[in-house]
Parts: structure tokens; sequence; C-alpha cells
């Protein structure tokens, strides 16, 4: 069935109790689909556009709405993730016009790795925040870890620094891959060049999310890697000056 | 009235007649700061606290957890010779028996509970106090028995109707310890005394005759409570004269009851910011230190901490761990706008801290949003680190209740001093929908429990059907239910009736018949599957639905749902309207709780398999929480839908057991903290009415499953009531373990 894709989205899942994903308690909204394919990727589920449901935006709205109370006392709001929330664009412009209109704090966790399009243009207009995933600073690492180019996600980080829209940088930490000394400084100048940086967040690689390649008969990328431990953390801290 | 020891204390209403309120609204210092003033343990309290846990771990190491037994001396307020620890090192004294952690007997309620409790451990019942018992005075018990009816008896051994307090002691009464400090036990007798001249009436009748035995018994018990101070070398005949006092005063009232009442639950009321009158008038005297104030906090809560009653070792698997469900009712706003959150509320709390986290006593937090910061900030802190506090919803329940109330047991709010409860545990309202389709036919026996109703004979299960069969048999489970709490009430009242805990009490207290639900979860998801999915039938040759196959899906209940979420509301409404059809006992007035402790996981066992895929067996969603796994959008969808649960139609109370991993409540504690009360703020005021906090991590958890040994102060809070992790069954740890832990990954 094709739907209206301003008006439906395809959704994976919500949770109303978010705190992890952007400041206070949020209602994070999970969008189905990734074009990414990160080895360490947590929400394997998420990738195929063809699972999750369709859920129309008055629905969601009505939904978020009713979780308000939380959001404003804690200084929360709602942050869209997925998957890669921009793939739905056309539908986020739309929730989050309405989410504005209501006064509810908005952020989008997402790798940045798109055109820069009219629609993008449009979507960060009504976007206080942008958790912005760097997969990896160095291409040629980056095109094997996630399969991809890094050109994009680094010129969607220019843009939003140029546009002064708010970002949360972050890393995953997987030893092996994004742990590199070098690499980890080159990162810490691309930082430093960019000006509406407000946090820098380090998120230790863990296999918990093994069980979900498995449960949809797929291989799991990482066997052999093991979980970044506190002491990794603070080593990569201490490189990126954070 | 006027005393000396009232120095310096604002006069008021209290003065002219007994009225604690009046007394602390007159002189309570609110406190709107953080917790900077508090201080650590005194090496008093150390060594002292050590000494404790050395005899903790006798207790633990003893067969079936129970140090010594009195099995010779019948227990009342002044029946043993007073029992120490350390004296010198003890700022409050006093213990239910001679020894710390030795039991006592209390047969009023039963000689058999008593007897199989002994020989649990054990132990034999000295075998005079047996005969006197068995052939010379009656107990409640044996009342209650001699006037069950058979569909009382039936419903009752069916599991239809559970955990009725017709063996045991129904708790759930809190006197107002905090007259004994306040007047001085001469004083309260005086008052007793006049009303019994109050019904000196020409219309000499059952009522007026009752009432007059019982106020003669609660003079009575006033006297001996004289006697057992004495024995600690106290005359607590006048007020108490400093804050020392008044927590040994108020202790001392608190003694007499739990010497005199093995009561399911046995709540200390509100007494924090009371006795923090006396503690602000000590410390401007001088005559008191900060650190002083704390020791004497601390010695108070360890002897709360002590309190022990003889129960089988069939008790536990209802509700294990030994819970005594001490509760104090912390904090709260006045109905002029101050808040009642006093100095003396940090200390009560920061116990946790000073002598590290435990079930008892059951520190409840009465929650409003306009609580002060500091305050708010410091508990939720304190939650995080130690799992053992319960919130309630102060701005729910002062519409109704005032700003003087105090929680007995878990949920249940009583005004103190003015109010009491007929506790009457729960039906199991998941069986009752069973026995709808069944036409009231047991699911596991086959027996036929209930008069012969027409069953459902079709494959699949249609929703008008069941539920007009379902609410003929609410009809009939709401009539034998009030039956058999009429008949428990009537003998536990002539029987064990709680003299020392009335005595504190005025003389025309309102009664509530306490009803409660349990299943919720289960009968609101089995009725959506029916209604929004097919529900087919699975019978055993003699035509007995034994099983359901849920053919696609349904609403759950959990998740913020409407569809789902009116049913669970439509049935408590209809529930409570059944019972309120039937007379009660002393015209109590019928209320209705959502709570089920730990008996959650006995309920089910005893439950066969519902038309919601819930396989016979498995454990009940504890309290009005959602059955475990069926809510899948988060903590707060939880929360919206046990909220929209009223208040009005479940006065007795609604308990949510919320469990996080810390990692899921925020990266730092500064986010932790915040997070925690915003959620609070949020829950309340959307009307929730109670929640646990428990914020642990699942390997934790097993981890002291493995190796209890390692966790000796491990506290859990479940459904109303905190206890140590290491004391609960197995099947009740694995529970709290597979159990709805919010996590994210």
């Amino acid at each position: 069935m094709e739907k209206d894709l301003q008006n439906y989205a395809k959704i994976h899942s919500i949770e109303t109790f978010g705190t992890v994903d952007g400041p206070g308690i949020r209602f994070v909204l999970f969008l189905q689909g990734c074009h990414l394919q990160c080895k360490y990727c947590h929400n394997r589920d998420t990738w195929n556009m063809k699972d999750g449901e369709y859920k129309s935006i008055d629905d969601i709205f009505e939904k978020i709405k009713r979780y308000k109370n939380y959001m404003t006392l804690s200084g929360g709001g709602v942050t869209a993730t997925g998957g890669e929330p921009l793939l739905q664009v056309k539908f986020l412009i739309e929730l989050f016009k309405k989410l504005k209109e209501e006064g509810i704090h908005t952020c989008i966790d997402t790798s940045g790795m798109v055109a820069i399009t009219e629609d993008i243009k449009e979507l960060l207009n009504y976007t206080d925040l942008v958790l912005l995933d760097i997969k990896h600073i160095d291409d040629e690492k980056c095109k094997k870890l996630v399969g991809i180019s890094n050109k994009r996600e680094l010129e969607f980080a220019q843009y939003l620094s140029d546009n002064n829209i708010k970002i949360w940088i972050r890393q995953v930490l997987v030893p092996g891959y994004t742990d590199d000394e070098e690499d980890l400084k080159k990162l810490k100048k691309f930082i430093k060049s960019l000006k509406t940086v407000e946090k820098v967040q380090i998120l230790p690689y863990h296999s918990m999310g093994k069980f979900k390649w498995e449960k949809i008969g797929s291989e799991y990328q990482l066997e052999d890697v093991r979980d970044a431990n506190q002491d990794d953390v603070d080593r990569a801290k201490k490189i990126l000056g954070i | 009235m006027e005393f000396e020891q009232w120095k310096g204390f604002e006069k008021g209403e209290w003065k002219r007649q007994i009225n604690v309120r009046d007394f602390i609204q007159k002189n309570y210092t609110p406190y709107e700061g953080n917790s900077s003033f508090l201080t650590g343990t005194t090496e008093k309290t150390q060594k002292l606290w050590n000494e404790v846990l050395e005899l903790y771990k006798k207790e633990h190491s003893s067969q079936g957890g129970v140090l010594d037994i009195d099995t010779d001396t019948i227990s009342t307020i002044s029946s043993h010779e007073a029992g120490y620890i350390d004296k010198d090192l003890e700022e409050i004294v006093g213990f239910q028996t001679d020894s710390p952690l030795k039991r006592a007997i209390m047969p009023f309620g039963g000689i058999k509970i008593v007897e199989k409790s002994c020989q649990g451990y054990g132990r034999e019942v000295n075998p005079e106090v047996d005969k006197i018992f068995h052939t010379v005075r009656k107990t409640h018990n044996d009342g209650v028995f001699s006037v069950y009816t058979p569909d009382i008896r039936a419903a009752r051994s069916s599991h239809l109707i559970t955990g009725l307090p017709d063996g045991y002691g129904r708790g759930r009464i809190i006197g107002d310890y905090r007259r004994v400090a306040l007047y001085g036990v001469d004083v309260l007798i005086q008052g007793k005394k006049e009303e019994l001249d109050e019904l000196n009436v020409d219309n000499f009748n059952e009522e007026v005759i009752r009432q007059r035995e019982e106020i003669f018994e609660q003079i009575k018990s006033l006297e001996e409570l004289k006697v057992m101070a004495s024995k600690y070398g106290f005359d607590i005949s006048k007020p108490a004269s400093n804050a020392k006092e008044a927590v040994q005063w108020v202790y001392f009232g608190y003694l007499g009851a739990i010497k005199e009442q093995n009561g399911a639950a046995m709540s200390l009321g509100r007494t924090a910011s009371f006795l923090d009158i006396y503690f602000e008038r000590d410390l401007k005297n001088g005559t008191l230190t900060e650190e002083q104030a704390q020791e004497i906090m601390d010695h108070f809560v360890m002897k709360l901490r002590m309190v022990r009653f003889l129960r089988t070792p069939e008790y536990n698997d209802l509700f294990s761990g030994d819970p005594v469900w001490v509760t104090e009712s912390i904090g709260g706003m006045g109905i002029d706008g101050r808040t009642l959150v006093t100095k003396n509320s940090f200390r009560m709390l920061h116990t946790l801290t000073n002598l590290g986290p435990a079930p008892e006593p059951n520190l409840t937090v009465l929650w409003s949003t306009r609580l002060p910061e500091g305050f708010k900030r410091f508990v939720t802190n304190l939650s995080i680190k130690t799992s053992s506090i319960q919130y309630e919803n102060d701005d729910v329940m002062r519409a109704t209740l005032g700003d003087d109330y105090g929680i007995a047991c878990c949920v249940s709010p009583m005004k103190i001093g003015k109010q009491m409860q007929f506790f009457g545990a729960r039906a199991n309202l998941a069986k009752t929908l069973l026995y709808a389709i069944n036409g009231g036919r047991d699911e596991k026996s086959g027996k036929q429990v209930t008069p012969k109703f027409e069953p459902i004979t079709s494959e699949y299960l249609d929703y008008n059907e069941v539920m007009e069969k379902f609410d003929q048999m609410m009809e009939y489970v709401a009539k034998i239910y009030i039956k058999a709490l009429n008949a428990i009430h009537y003998m536990h009242d002539k029987y064990a009736y709680e003299a020392i805990e009335m005595a504190l009490h005025d003389k025309d207290v309102i009664r509530t018949m306490a009803c409660g639900i349990a299943g919720l979860s289960v009968v609101a998801d089995s009725l959506s599957a029916i209604k929004y999915a097919k529900v087919r039938v699975i019978r055993d040759e003699t035509g007995l639905a034994v099983d359901y196959e849920v053919e696609g899906d349904y609403p759950k209940y959990g998740n913020d749902d409407d569809q789902v979420d009116k049913i669970a509301i439509e049935i408590v409404r209809k529930f409570l309207m059944k019972l309120k059809k039937h007379p009660t006992y002393r015209n109590a007035k019928t209320t209705l709780s959502i709570l089920t402790i730990t008996s959650n996981v006995v309920y089910g066992k005893a439950t066969g398999s519902t038309p919601d895929g819930r396989k016979a067996g498995e454990p009940f969603g504890p309290g009005a929480n959602p059955l475990h796994g069926r809510d899948a959008n988060g903590a707060l969808a939880v929360m919206n839908t046990i909220a929209k649960l009223p208040f009005e139609d479940s006065e007795d109370g609604i308990s949510y057991t919320f469990s996080i991993t810390p990692g899921t409540l925020g990266q730092d504690i500064e986010t932790k903290v915040n997070n925690l009360t915003s959620m609070l703020d949020g829950f309340f005021a959307s009307t929730g009415h109670h929640i646990n906090v428990n914020v642990f991590d699942r390997a934790l958890l097993e981890d002291a499953m493995e190796h209890p040994e390692k966790y000796p102060q491990l506290t859990i809070r479940v459904s109303g009531y905190a206890v140590h992790f290491t004391k609960l069954t197995k099947e009740q740890q694995l529970d709290v373990i597979n159990r709805t832990i919010h996590e994210r990954i």
C-alpha cells in the first residue's frame, strides 16, 4: 500500500521514557529503515524499510502530547531516531512543525549521511538539536565500517554549524575500529572547527544488540570484537579533551 | 491543660483537647533547604549497629530465619521483662520480648497458627498455653470458622477470595502514637474516661454496650502501657519533656501495639515532622546537637528494623521477607500551603545512608509537585542509591483526607487517630472471569465451587456473552466476599480487639471495609483479546475450558491505549458498585485497592490459563502493573495507563512497582536525579496514586541469587513494601528479575 509520506511514517517502535537521546525525558520515535550497514549496529532490526508499521501523523502527535507533562518538567522533548530518521524527512517536517507549535523541544539522532536537500533544510528549521553520530573520521575506514563514505556527514556537520543548529557529537567507540589515537585526534580537530557543538559523547560499543542480528537470520559482523570498557572510554575522552 | 513539659510551645486548641494536628500546625518549622546539615553515624551508633548486624547474622543462620521464640509467655502489652541489645549504647529502648529478635506468641488471633509457626521452626508451644486456647479461651480464628457458611468456605479454598485475615491479625490500624509523647498517658486515660461518661445513655443498646466495653479495654491497655514503660525505667504518665523522650514515648506507644497484636501490617503513622518540633526546641535551647539528633533517629530506626512477628513458613510464600509494614509517611504539603517537610523528615530518610538500605521501616514519601526542590532531589537521589523508598500522591489524598493522614501497610491512606480500616485482602478477578466462562466450576480442580451458572459452550468467545456472564459472576463473588469480611471483622473485634491502637484513636472513628482486586491486568487483557482478537477455547473431555488460543493481536494494558485501559477502569468501577450493594459490619464504607504485594506469584500459581494467552500458573503482574513483557512503549506509557484508574473508585490505593536499570535512568547522577524527579512530578500530576522505585541492574540481582551472602542489605521494593532480596523465595526472586525492568540497549 502506497502511503502519503507527509502524513504517514514507517515506525519501528516508540519509547516513552527516553533518557539517553538528548536532554531530559524524551519521547523517542524509532523510524524504520536505514541505508547504512554499520557493523556494530545495535538496532539491526530497524534497517529494512519493508518492516515496521505505518502510523499516521495525527496518531503519533496525539500520543506525544500525552507525555508533555514529563517533557516540560524535565527539559526534555521528542527525539527522532531509527534507523535513519532523515529517510522519512517529509513526515518529520510535518511532525516537527506541529511540535514546535506545541512548544515541544525537537531533536534528530542521525548519521548525517544524506544529501542536504531543500526538504532537509526545511526540517532543520524546526529542529532544536541534532545528535550527530560521526561514523568514522577517516574516510577509508568509514567505508569499511558502515559501507559508505563519510563525505556527506562531514558536510552535514558543517551545514549545521554554519546555520547555527546545536549539535551533540556522538562517537561509538569500537575497540580496534574507532579507537585509534590518530583518528581520535583528527576527530578532535574536526569538532573544534564546528561552532555549535554543545556536547561530545562517547558511546562504548557493546554486543547486547547481537541477538537482533541473529533473530533476523543475519550474521553478526563483529564476532571477535570485545565490548568497550570504562578504561577505553576514559582514554578516548582524554584524547578528545572532554 | 498545662504542663511544664510544654514550655516554649505555641498554644492552641491542642491544649484544650486531644488534637495533635493542631499542635503540629501551631509549632512546626517547615524546612525548604537541602541535605547539607545532615551528619553521619556517631561512634555509639556504629558500635550498636555492628552488634545488630551480628544479631542479624545469627538470625539468618537459625532455622527458618527465626532466632528464638518465647513459647511460654502469652504476649500482652506488659507480659515481658525489659530487653536490650547493649543497654549503655541504646538511646532508644524497648523490645517485644525480653531479648532482641526473640519472637512472642500471640494466640488471640488463633492458636493453630501459633502452633504451626512454632513447629515450622522446630519448637513447641507450652502445653499450658495450648490447653488454655484449645479448651478455655476462644480465638478470632475459632470465631470466624464457627460462622463461616459453605459458600464462603468454597470460595476461600478455591482461591477465589484469598489472603483473608481469618487466621491471623488483620493489622492496618495506625494508633496515633504521637499522643503518648504530647499528652502523656494520664491525659489520654482521662479523655477515655470522659468518653465512657458520654456513653452513659438511656438507650443502652448493643452498639453503646459494645463501645463501652471497648473503651474500658482501651483504658486498661493504657494502664498497661505505663507498666511496660516502667520496666524500662520510664514514667510515661506525663508528657515527654525533650526530643529524646518524645521519640521514646512514641516508640513505647508503638511497642505496646506490636506486643498486643501480630497484625499483618503494623504501621507507625506520620511521626517525623511531629518529632521535629521537639528536636527544634532542644536545638534552640542548646541542649542537643545535630549529631545527637541524628543519633536518636538512627537508634529509633534500628528498633523499628528489629520488629519481629511469629508467622508460619507458608506465610512466607505469600509475603516474603518477614514484612511488618512499619510504614512511616514523610513529607507532603499542609492545607495552608506550607510544606510539612521538616529537618527531621531528612533525618528519618538519612538513616538509609547511616545504617544502609533496609526494608523497614517502610519509608513512604508523600509527594506533591509543590514539595521543596531540595527535598525532592534528596529523596530521589536516595531512591537511586537504595531502592528503599515508595511514593504516594499527596496532592490527590490531601483533597479528601486533609494533611494529617498516614499510610497503613502499603498504599492505604487514613486520617491518623480518626480513621481505621477493616483489612479485606483481595478477590481474584482473573479466576472470577474463568468461573464465568466455566459456569462456576474451578478450571483446575473441575469442582463446582459456586452455584451452577450456565457455562459458555461456543468454540470462540463472544465479548458480549462473556461480559454478561462475568458481570453475574462478579455479583456473586462480591456477595460472598462481603459476607466473609463481615464475619471476620465481627470476630476480630470480639476476640482480638486492638485495645492500645484504638486507645490512641478518637471515640468515633471512620471505618472502611477495604476490599481488593488481584489480577486486574490479566482480566483487562483477556477481555481485550476477546474483543479485538479471536480467542478459541480449549476444553477437556468434561467440557471444562482449560486453555485458550489467541488468534491475532489485541491492545494490551500498560501501553496507554484507551481501548483496553477503558476496560480496566470499567471493571474496577463495576466491582466496587457490586461490593457496595451489601451492608457492612459497623457500617464501614466499602473501598477498593489494587494491590497484591508479593502474592501475585501465589495467586498466579492458583489460577489456570486465561484468555489473554497467559498460561496456567504464571504470575500475575503485581498490583496494578501490566503483566510482564506486555508493555512495549516504555515506562511512561505504563504510568499513563495506571494513572487512568480513578482514585475515587480505588480509595484504598493503586500500587505500581517500577524498576529500572541505572543506565536507563540517565548517564550521570545529576541527570538521573533530574529525570526521576521529573518523572515523579509528571506521574503524580497525572493523578497516579502510588509508585515503588527500584533502580538496579539485572546482573546484580542474578548475582545476589547466586551469592546471597554478598548482599545482606540489598533491598528492593515490591508492590507497596520493601524486602531484602535474599529473603524472597526463589520463585519470587525470578519474578522480580523477569518482571519488566525497564532497560534500553
